[in-house]
């Protein structure tokens, strides 16, 4: 009885994290253009999809801005995170929630502040101020999966390398870093996700012509949700969860390596 | 080519307002074993790391072989280091850990791999190149740490506290085997510890240090059996420490009785502190002894007896091989030989 109750319990708890999702793949492949009924099989609204200018262009600005600000931002990460874990306890704590609060503080407060300090320096919102806007708040969420990467690791390491005789910047490449990857990688993939993702902070950062696929989905959405959207969000969603099993692949295989031998 | 390879003048070390080190003056021999010796916090750690090049010092000068190396950086000093708990580098195997050091010298491949077969080889770890360093047990990894010091052919080897996490056993077949690498390749080693008996047993110098200050510097022999001071008496070996006053050159009084010694040259009517070890404190019967005292305590040890015992109020340790049964009424006697009389340290 117990068991039977365990299974429903998660069954309830699952239909509801996936359903609305499952729900939505399945009417990308709806032939009706209304979602109160299902017409059959079609895939012409991914084929309007490739063939929406504005959607295409919305995609371009997407994947660009997420690789550049979480190159940029893993970059400024990781140089913070090292600096950081190399202060003493009271610049540590101060550093460490001074970073903190932008991911506390609401994205519309951030946005806006964003926003307006552009205009104030008299930056024209566009492709530019996105990319600002996108590597200021993905840089909190580097320093965050690296830190604790630092912070497990032996502290003489570093010290070892130079004892060996490799200058500052090769024990770094050599020591440091390949032990600290895996804190590098998680916070890149969240960052490259979070830009992906984001859409209140993009929204007052943008300008004319320059939209992100959330920016377009909005406004879209606004006019009459058409099924493209849910063709789009369907691939949006394939390629996250294919992102996030080859990560898990990739740090599942590292463990048992580490074990086995 | 100087004698002494390395030195240190009037090093002073301060972390945060407090004094680590203070004026330290030492001098280290070509291919001697040098124990930085005493309890934790008491600089010997610092001690190492300045000569490492990890911290430099807040005053004074580090000379390696005559030259100031004061602000030289570690990667550019002919020193290597074995640190505490290792810190090999995980994510690499055994054999490129060992290599690191060469390949950052630009050795070609053959020499290399030469050269860490023979590390290998020395530290008893053959066929153990592929493996990685966390199936590795502590005791190898210690080897593993001590070849990839030794592969780059240092002029001085630095020990901190190297077998600190090894069980007993493995950690007394780990001293001979370091003393005899140490004597093969005829490297200087700098060895930090704070186990007493470590240092007897390997080393040619000890310099006994506490709160930042030597407090002696020589051979075992002449630390256990000539302690400069009731620290090192009682930091080296199990010592009786008690109050006595010189009566006058080779007399002094202490515990009730009025003893012969061989110290002179302390002031008439002088407080000093007597030091005694368990050992050389012989228990005969009551009306031969110079003490009398009365049996408190008798616990086995293995090789002797350690009985406390109270005369006039003072309470000796006594190392015997023969048992004398609680509340057993002995005669004391101390010779001349075995009374070690220290000027009082002013104890902050």
């Amino acid at each position: 009885m117990m068991r039977h109750l365990k299974r429903l319990y998660i069954g309830i708890v699952f239909f509801f994290l996936y359903a609305p999702i499952l729900i939505l793949m399945i009417f990308s492949f709806n032939k009706s253009r209304y979602m109160s009924k299902w017409d059959g099989f079609s895939l012409k609204w991914y084929a309007d999809l490739f063939s929406d200018r504005d959607i295409m262009s919305a995609l371009y600005y997407t994947l660009l801005i997420a690789v550049l600000s979480t190159i940029i931002a893993t970059v400024i990460g990781l140089i913070t995170a090292i600096g950081i874990h190399d202060m003493n306890k009271l610049g540590k704590g101060i550093m460490v929630n001074i970073s903190y609060l932008p991911i506390l503080n609401p994205d519309i407060v951030t946005g806006i502040s964003l926003m307006m300090l552009f205009v104030f320096m008299k930056l024209e919102l566009g492709f530019l101020t996105l990319l600002l806007a996108h590597i200021t708040f993905n840089v909190p969420y580097v320093i965050f999966s690296i830190l604790p990467k630092l912070r497990q690791m032996n502290k003489h390491l570093y010290e070892a390398a130079l004892d060996l005789g490799a200058t500052p910047f090769y024990a770094f490449r050599k020591v440091i870093l390949p032990e600290i990857m895996p804190g590098v990688v998680t916070g890149m993939i969240l960052a490259f996700t979070l830009s992906i993702d984001d859409f209140v902070i993009s929204y007052f950062t943008t300008g004319a012509g320059v939209s992100n696929l959330s920016i377009i989905i909005y406004s879209m959405a606004r006019v009459g949700i058409k099924p493209t959207i849910n063709a789009l969000s369907t691939l949006l969603f394939i390629s996250v969860l294919l992102l996030l099993l080859i990560v898990n692949k990739r740090t599942s295989n590292n463990n048992g390596k580490e074990k086995v031998i | 080519m100087s004698y002494e390879t390395i030195n240190l003048i009037d090093v002073s070390k301060t972390f945060d307002d407090t004094l680590v080190l203070d004026n330290i003056n030492l001098y280290i021999r070509r291919n001697e074993f040098l124990t930085l010796l005493g309890p934790s916090g008491c600089g010997k750690t610092t001690t190492l790391r300045i000569i490492g090049g990890f911290e430099e010092p807040t005053t004074g000068k580090v000379l390696f072989e005559g030259k100031d190396i004061t602000h030289v950086p570690p990667y550019k000093r002919k020193v290597n280091t074995v640190f505490q708990r290792y810190a090999l580098f995980p994510h690499m195997n055994v054999e490129e850990n060992i290599a690191f050091g060469l390949n950052i010298k630009k050795i070609s491949k053959n020499i290399i791999e030469e050269k860490v077969k023979n590390m290998l080889g020395l530290v008893n770890l053959r066929g153990f190149e592929k493996r990685t360093v966390d199936s590795l047990s502590g005791g190898q990894q210690q080897r593993v740490a001590i070849a990839r010091a030794l592969v780059n052919e240092p002029e001085v080897l630095l020990l901190d506290e190297p077998l600190g996490a090894l069980d007993l056993k493995l950690r007394k077949g780990m001293q001979i085997e370091l003393k005899n690498i140490q004597q093969k390749l005829g490297i200087t080693f700098v060895y930090v510890t704070h186990d007493q008996e470590e240092a007897l047993t390997m080393s040619d110098t000890i310099v006994v240090m506490n709160e930042g200050h030597i407090q002696q510097i020589g051979s075992p022999i002449d630390i256990y059996n000539e302690p400069k001071n009731a620290f090192v008496a009682d930091f080296i070996g199990e010592s009786n420490i008690v109050n006595g006053i010189m009566i006058e050159d080779y007399v002094v009084d202490f515990g009730g009785y009025i003893f012969r010694c061989l110290d002179s040259g302390f002031g008439e009517k002088e407080k000093v502190d007597v030091v005694v070890r368990p050992e050389d404190i012989k228990l005969v019967p009551p009306e031969q002894g110079m003490l009398k005292g009365r049996v408190l305590s008798v616990i086995f040890k293995g090789v002797h007896y350690e009985m406390m015992i109270e005369s006039n109020g003072i309470i000796w340790k006594v190392h015997s091989t023969l048992m004398e049964p609680v509340d057993t009424i002995v005669g004391i006697n101390i010779f001349p030989d075995d009374i070690h009389i220290m000027k009082k340290v002013m104890v902050s």
